[in-house]
Parts: structure tokens; sequence; C-alpha cells
């Protein structure tokens, strides 16, 4: 079985226009020890579907699932209480800006520290050393001098490895990084993501990368998933997504890309993600798309097979038969 | 820290300038004549007259005058009040605890209700209590001062009978103050009963100056409050499964703390300067109704050597508050 287990996954918001539905119908598995990506434009649903499997989506959000589990917990029916006993302990999170994702007012040793106290209930001398441990192994030179900085004091980097290490403080199963390089510079993107994917070998624990980044998704992930609009569009492990993606918009998201450009002007996906009040009533993507007909346009396509990525897609690309032709 | 509050209290030289300027310009330009007061309905012959102005030195030119004022005042000496002839040092010190006392009580009140207040609105923003509270706040901003006195005067002194309508310990208890707060030395003379005297005096006073910080203090709160909640560090400390009460206790409250220290700070000033109303009505024996009181006899001295040294206050009262920010916030300690 695997570790985190979503099945049909929805996000409603309550905004002053109307519900806006965020996240739309996601399956989502994640097994131990493994790495998933999970790539989309901005507002694709992609932090908001796992925010919502956190519990730390504002109260205009209403949440609806078929399925929602992780390591044997139902998320859909545990208690406030029982949530924060697994949140922050088995199932952590780390943020995109590092600088305002930690308390300026609370030294970053004290902030480590707290997760080590309320979760493990260790002793003041076993958390002090536990957090030097912690920001050697995150890399953060001179640990205990580090402890007792404030995160203004520190780049972004460093604020980062301080998240991370927070983060893994209690030896987590399941580490979500929410864009975790977006905010950094590039050298120290590079660093980041080894870091993220050294602990999960030495950890074991499974890693969800939320990122917009198909570069960082080549790098590091092993298996892709997709979204567009709120909806998981297709999901392929990283080799056959980058050779042969099945559904048009993972297709186009490719091409993009600077480095495989072979053309003088760099392809781009025309159009705009449809927001609340312009959505298409068939397939989500059939308006930007290149190949969309009238069927298009008027049926939601259901996922493909397994073999083709589960792609949300009537005529997915890169089928045998296409290639044959 | 040092360079910081010697920069601080570098800023109090021209500040303090300005006020002394002020405070001697304030009373000579108000019309009326102190030696005419003074003279009262008898009147004085023109004789009597220019040996007093000659006596007070207002036959010499402004500006001697206020160099005159000024060297004193270097030299730690505000002059004698013209109608007690009392040193205006002397006189704003004995009364100066009177108000303190009652201010403090005051903010104390305002902080211990209205803090809390202000994050439990914040939390249930929008629910019954939310809604309840910051109505009643706006009620108790807007209100007079001297009205919500008054009533209060009729219910719990007069109808109930509960609380002493005015002054500050009951006629029976006599005993030295060598601090000059009520409380203090009524509990230090040992007397039975005099403490809870001097509390029972101080509780109306308390609630109608602490009206109005309460209610600034409670809206500043929550709206600091409201921000700070929807901040990301805020979200990561849910992310690390901390409880709602502690993320909105220390996380939170702490870094909503900044604003409300400022509003805390500026009501501190506009206490001490502006308890005028309420010394007036409970006949409390304090800075504000001697200062009334001396600006009715154009006592020039009291005048401006009292809003001298008020000013000083608020200018020791702001420094404080300038420094309670670097210790909540390090961020601020670093600029």
């Amino acid at each position: 079985m695997s570790l985190l287990r979503i099945r049909n996954l929805s996000v409603d918001f309550a905004t002053a226009s109307g519900k806006f539905r965020a996240v739309d119908g996601v399956d989502q598995d994640v097994n131990t020890g493994e790495i998933l990506a999970i790539v989309g434009e901005s507002g694709s649903g992609k932090s908001v579907s796992m925010l919502a499997m956190m519990g730390l989506l504002p109260w205009t959000a209403t949440v609806t699932a078929d399925e929602m589990t992780f390591d044997g917990h139902d998320l859909l029916t545990i208690s406030k209480r029982e949530r924060r006993r697994v949140v922050g302990k088995d199932l952590a999170m780390i943020f995109q800006e590092p600088m305002s994702s930690l308390n300026p007012c609370f030294t970053v040793g004290w902030q480590i520290k707290e997760t080590l106290r309320v979760h493990l209930g260790l002793s003041r001398k076993a958390c002090h050393a536990r957090a030097v441990e912690l920001f050697e192994q995150v890399g953060i030179p001179d640990p205990e001098r580090r402890l007792s900085a404030f995160p203004h004091q520190m780049s972004g980097g460093m604020n980062q490895r301080v998240m991370i290490a927070m983060a893994i403080a209690c030896k987590p199963k399941l580490l979500i990084a929410d864009e975790p390089t977006t905010a950094l510079d590039v050298t120290i993107q590079a660093q980041i993501l080894d870091l993220l994917t050294s602990l999960r070998d030495d950890n074991g624990m499974g890693l969800v990368l939320i990122t917009h980044d198909m570069g960082v998704v080549a790098e590091t992930a092993e298996r892709v998933s997709v979204q567009y609009a709120g909806q998981k569009i297709e999901e392929q492990p990283v080799l056959p997504l980058f050779q042969s993606p099945h559904h048009p918009y993972t297709a186009a998201l490719l091409d993009a890309l600077p480095e495989r450009a072979t053309e003088k002007h760099l392809p781009t996906i025309p159009g705009m993600v449809p927001g609340q009040f312009d959505r298409p009533a068939g397939c989500l993507f059939s308006p930007r798309c290149k190949f969309a007909n009238s069927k298009c346009k008027a049926e939601q396509p259901a996922p493909q097979g397994p073999d083709l990525g589960h792609a949300r897609c009537f005529y997915p690309l890169n089928t045998d038969e296409r290639i044959a032709s | 820290m040092l360079n910081y509050v010697l920069s601080r209290l570098l800023t109090f030289v021209p500040t303090f300038l300005g006020v002394t300027l002020i405070s001697f310009a304030f009373i000579r330009v108000l019309p009326g004549d102190p030696i005419i007061v003074m003279a009262g309905e008898r009147g004085v012959s023109q004789e009597r007259y220019d040996q007093l102005a000659a006596q007070f030195g207002f036959d010499r030119p402004m500006y001697v005058q206020f160099w005159d004022y000024f060297t004193g005042v270097l030299q730690g000496d505000l002059g004698n009040s013209f109608v007690t002839k009392k040193p205006v040092w002397d006189e704003f010190f004995t009364l100066f605890p009177a108000t303190l006392e009652l201010s403090l009580c005051a903010m104390i009140l305002a902080i211990i209700l209205g803090l809390p207040a202000g994050v439990i609105a914040a939390v249930n923003r929008g629910k019954f209590f939310d809604r309840a509270l910051m109505s009643t706040a706006l009620v108790g901003y807007s209100m007079p001062i001297f009205w919500w006195a008054l009533l209060l005067i009729i219910v719990f002194s007069g109808n109930l009978g509960w609380t002493p309508v005015s002054g500050r310990i009951d006629l029976l208890y006599y005993f030295p103050d060598p601090t000059g707060f009520m409380l203090i030395d009524s509990l230090a003379s040992g007397q039975k009963g005099a403490f809870w005297s001097a509390i029972r005096h101080l509780i109306l006073p308390t609630i109608v100056l602490g009206t109005i910080p309460l209610a600034v203090i409670a809206r500043q709160t929550r709206s600091a409050m409201l921000e700070v909640l929807g901040e990301d560090y805020v979200r990561t400390a849910r992310a690390k499964g901390m409880s709602p009460g502690r993320i909105n206790s220390i996380h939170a409250l702490r870094n909503a703390l900044i604003p409300v220290i400022t509003v805390i700070g500026l009501s501190v000033g506009t206490l001490l300067a502006g308890a005028i109303l309420t010394e007036t009505i409970f006949s409390w024996p304090g800075i504000g109704k001697w200062m009334v009181d001396s600006i009715f006899r154009r006592d020039y001295p009291v005048v401006q050597g009292g809003l001298l040294l008020i000013a000083v206050m608020v200018m020791i009262v702001n420094l404080t508050v300038d420094m309670l920010y670097g210790l909540i916030n390090p961020k601020i300690r670093k600029r």
C-alpha cells in the first residue's frame, strides 16, 4: 500500500464572486522513498492539493475526496488534535519563501527546538544536541552559533536549510517541498535540490516536489504528475514523460523549454490558464490546444489508461499507432 | 543597543528646545495678566503694578525673560509659583505620583483587558464575539469621558453606594506618604482598611481613564493579529503541528505586539498629560488639575514648567517604547 493515497480530491474556495474550484478530481499516490514531482503553471492547484492534505487551507476552502490516507491515518475523518500529532512529525512541509516562512521574532534555534520539544518531548539538552546535529545534516556551518541567529541575519539559502532542518527534525515519512528553490538563486537551487535528494536517500522518506521548473523535474524527480487548471492531466515516470509526453499540454510545456528549442523563437503556449469565469465546457486545455476539435470543446475527457500516462485527452500524443503512421 | 539609545537621546535635544520655547510662549500669548489676576477685584495701583512687574521681570524684553528661564531650566530651576511661592519642581513632584498612579492603573486595566479581547476577536473574526466586542470598543472610544464618569458615579457611588465619589482615600486615614503612591503608602502604614479604601477610590477613575486606551488597544490588537495570522510563518507554525492556542499566543501575538506597543506608548503620553477631565471630576489631586488651575491663575512659571516636565515624561515614555520594539522584534534593533 502506498504511503499517501488520494482519490478524487477536490478543493473549492468560497470567494465573493461565488465558488472557485482550485483542485478538481485529483488522484495521487506517493510511496515510501519515492520522489514525485507535481508540475504546473501558477494557479494549477498543485500547492493547494498538498495544503488540503496537510489541513493548512484557510476556512474559506472546502475539501472533498473519496479517499485520502497517509500512513494508515484517514485524513478525511481525522480529528484536529490527531492531525496535529501527524503534521510536523511524520508529514512535513517546506515552503517557497524561506525568508517569510520563518518567524522574525524568534531565533532559528528556538523555532527548530520547538518542533522537537512538542513532538518528541525531548529535554532541553537533548533538543539542543539534536538541533546541532540537524543543522550539520543540512549543511549549515557553525551550527552552535547559528542556532542563536534570527532569520533576518541569514541568507535565503541558509534560511531554506533551516526550514528543511525543521521539517526533517522528527524524521518524517513524507516531505512536501512547495517550490523550495523558486526564491533562491540558481547555484543555491542546485545545492538545495541535492540536499533534498540526499536526505531522501538517508532517511528513506517520500518526497513530493511541487515546482513549475521542468529543469528541476528532470534533475530530481522519479515520477511526474502534470496539473492543469486544478486537474491532473498526465502522470508518467520522468524519462518516458520527457521522451514521449501523451497530453498536448505536457508536450507544449516541454517544447517551451529553452534547452530543447530548435527554432530561433522559443515556442510558447498561447492564451492563459482558465480562471473562475472562463472555464471551458469541455477539455480545460481545449482553448489553447492546437489539436482541439469540436468534441474537445464540448465534452470533458476522462483519463486514459496507465499505458498512456492517465492523460486526460481524447487524442493522446505519441501512441504507437501515431508513431507508426 | 547602546548606540541606539544614545542616538535616540540625541534626538531629544531639538525636541527639548522646542518644548521649552513653546511652553514659554504659550502662556504669554494667552490674554490676561498675572498681576491683574493676583490683585483680584480690588485692582492695583499703577505704582504697585510697575513694582510687581519689575519684581517678576516683566518689564524686561521678552528674549531676556526667555534666556533667564532657559538658563534656569538648564540648571534645574523652574522658578517659583506666583501663587504659592513654592518651587514648581517641588509642586510637580508632590502631585505627579497621584497622576502616575492613576495613569498606570488605567493603562494596566486597558492592557489586561484589551490585549486578550483583541486576540480573541481576531481569531473569531466575523463571529458574534468579534462583532460585539468591536461595537463595544467603538462606543467606548466615542463616548464623552465626563459623561461616562458621571454615569458611573450615579450608578456605583450614588445608587449602589459601592464606591466613593471623589478623592484618593477616606478622610479617616492619615499617614505619611514617602512615595506619593497611595496604594503603596496605605499598605506601608499598616492601618486597617486603608489599602482597601485606596483601592475603592481608584476603581472608578481607573475605569473612566482606561476606557479609551482599552478600546484603542483592543481594536489595534485585533487588526494587527488579523494581519499577522495571514503571514507565511503562521502557516509554517501550523505545518509544524502546533496547537492554535500556541500559534495565536506565541507565534502571532509577539509579531502583532509592535503596532500595539506603539498605541500603548501614545496612550501613556496622553494619559499623563490628559487625565485633566478625570482628575477634575473625581477631585484627584494630580498634575492635570494643577495645570488647569494654574492656567486660570496665569501662573506663568507653573504653566511653562509643568508643560515642560509633562513633555519630558512623554519623551521618556516614547523612548521606552522604542526600546521595547527592539526587545520584541530583533529585526528593528539592527536599523
